[in-house]
């Protein structure tokens, strides 16, 4: 009898096992299939003449994306100079002076942030940057994007500090050193590689933002490397060349998919390896 | 009693409303062990805690009374000043992650923006590791990280980073509670050689301890100061019912 209730209760165990590890992989076939059909269809685009070129007018064959490619990295470059300040010392903040009621509404603030439309905070770039100085720029961009990115710079430093133990923090004070030295020199130290891979992950985020761009970065057929005036971007480059009746542009498009998830991924998957591997033991 | 370097006066310490030491009066003798030993709960960290004004770190916290580091109020001094004159050393050991041995050693000095020369840094590391017996250990590892230390070595480490800042007094939070026996003996022997240079504050629940190491010993109760007196003499003929009950173990 027992000896029954047992086996039926192992095979209950298998059944739930199968069907986990099931549910488990189905979640990763989503992703596999993404990463195939895009590689699939983009892959043979790329060449270096792609990478360093400029678009060609549709019916030309051999452009390139390289102006999308440095707007994308200057649209990032103004985010994070935005974004990381403002966000680590907002995290430094909320670690803190966890209770407090600044702390609170901060907190508060920084969660309905990132919950707001990406499309929303394009508008107010917009209105805020767009309109006063009169133009489109790269610069107007980045801002809209940093906004993206400043809350999950915000929570990771949150995060992270929190794990750095009070008794590190009262080590250093208990040696005279000063409460902002042992924030800038003890704690943000021990708690680097986390912050580090929470900017990565920002960025891998908003590599890929189209919507806010819109009516800030705005796009641009030519090579620019003025940070006030109009940038391409990637997912502004594949927004509209998939929507050109073009083949050649659509094709381009496909390739400048492949380049996109690769920042992405790399993004990703170097945060993953920096807290591996640096990851500071207490 | 000789030489007192550090002297409370009716201290009290508060969390909030509630006051965990009651009043206690105390002067602790140069170049001595001095313990502070009483049962878990009973004030005497926050009591060692408000002798280099960390205790003032968390929030609510406050003090009534004066603590005196030769004759001067600590508490009318700069705090960053007090705390690299009486130094501490806490229950778990904490050395800084991030750095190696070395840096840890000299991060009283490097931390406060203190520039050394090549050889004074040297000699401050080979002088701060010897005192804490562990120079021999480490010499040929300074430049690793002092995680990858076992307890006994990591807690040596925070003795001599402590040592470094050359205090005058060095407050020792329960130093060996996280520490296997052989590793506790070690820290006691260091107390024995240290106090030549340094006056030592040494909390600790463990009664026997407190007879092995220290020449003084005060009595902590419930936040009152029971009994305070030469270790021999309290642990011999004590003057008081609550602290025989205590070394014979009917509480704590």
């Amino acid at each position: 009898m027992s000896d029954k209730k047992t086996a039926l209760r192992l095979a209950k165990n298998k059944v739930f096992k199968f069907i986990v590890v099931l549910f488990s992989l189905g979640s990763i076939i989503p992703l596999l299939f993404i990463l195939l059909y895009i590689f699939k269809k983009g892959i043979g685009v790329i060449n270096w003449k792609f990478l360093v070129g400029l678009p060609k007018p549709p019916g030309v064959t051999g452009g390139g994306i390289a102006n999308a490619i440095v707007g994308t990295l200057m649209l990032i470059l103004v985010a994070s100079l935005f974004a990381i300040p403002l966000g680590v010392s907002g995290g430094v903040f909320l670690s803190e002076y966890r209770k407090s009621k600044l702390a609170y509404f901060t907190r508060l603030s920084v969660e309905i942030l990132q919950g707001i439309p990406s499309i929303v905070i394009g508008i107010i770039a917009y209105l805020w940057v767009v309109k006063p100085m009169g133009k489109f720029s790269a610069f107007s961009g980045g801002i809209a994007l940093g906004m993206i990115m400043l809350p999950m710079v915000v929570r990771s430093s949150e995060e992270v500090l929190k794990l750095v133990p009070r008794t590190l923090k009262e080590a250093s004070l208990a040696l005279g050193i000063p409460y902002h030295r042992t924030i800038l020199r003890v704690a943000m130290p021990s708690a680097l590689p986390g912050i580090v891979s929470g900017v990565l992950l920002g960025i891998a985020r908003i590599a890929g933002e189209t919507a806010p761009l819109l009516f800030t970065a705005f796009g641009n057929q030519f090579m620019n490397w003025n940070l006030f005036k109009p940038v391409n971007s990637l997912p502004l480059l594949i927004f509209n060349y998939a929507m050109s009746p073009y083949d050649e542009w659509q094709r381009a498009a496909w390739g400048a998919s492949v380049i996109l998830v690769i920042i992405v991924l790399l993004g990703n998957i170097i945060s993953r390896m920096i807290v591996n591997k640096w990851k500071t033991r207490f | 009693m000789e030489n007192a370097v550090l002297r409370t006066e009716r201290l009290n310490a508060y969390y909030g409303e509630s006051r965990v030491v009651k009043s206690v009066s105390i002067s602790v003798p140069e170049n001595k062990v001095t313990a502070i030993m009483g049962p878990s709960g009973c004030g005497k960290s926050t009591f060692i805690r408000c002798l280099n004004r960390m205790h003032e770190l968390v929030s609510g916290a406050k003090i009534e009374g004066k603590v005196l580091l030769r004759d001067k109020d600590i508490y009318q001094m700069e705090s960053t000043l007090v705390r690299r004159k009486v130094g501490m050393v806490f229950q778990r050991p904490n050395p800084f992650p991030t750095m190696s041995i070395y840096e840890n050693v000299l991060a009283g000095y490097k931390l406060n923006g203190i520039r050394l020369k090549r050889s004074e840094a040297d000699a401050i590391v080979e002088n701060s590791l010897r005192k804490a017996a562990m120079w021999d250990e480490v010499k040929d590892y300074l430049h690793r990280r002092g995680t990858f230390l076992s307890g006994g070595q990591q807690q040596r480490l925070c003795i001599a980073r402590s040592l470094a800042v050359k205090p005058e007094v060095v407050l020792l939070d329960e130093p060996t509670s996280a520490l296997d026996p052989k590793a506790t003996s070690k820290i006691e022997d260091l107390m024995e050689e240290l106090k030549e240079s340094v006056t030592i504050i040494l909390v600790t629940h463990n009664v026997g301890q407190a007879s092995r190491v220290s020449d003084y010993t005060a009595f902590l109760y419930l936040g009152e100061l029971i009994e305070f007196g030469p270790t021999e003499r309290v642990f011999t003929v004590p003057k008081s019912k609550k602290t025989e009950e205590y070394l014979i173990g009917k509480f704590g």
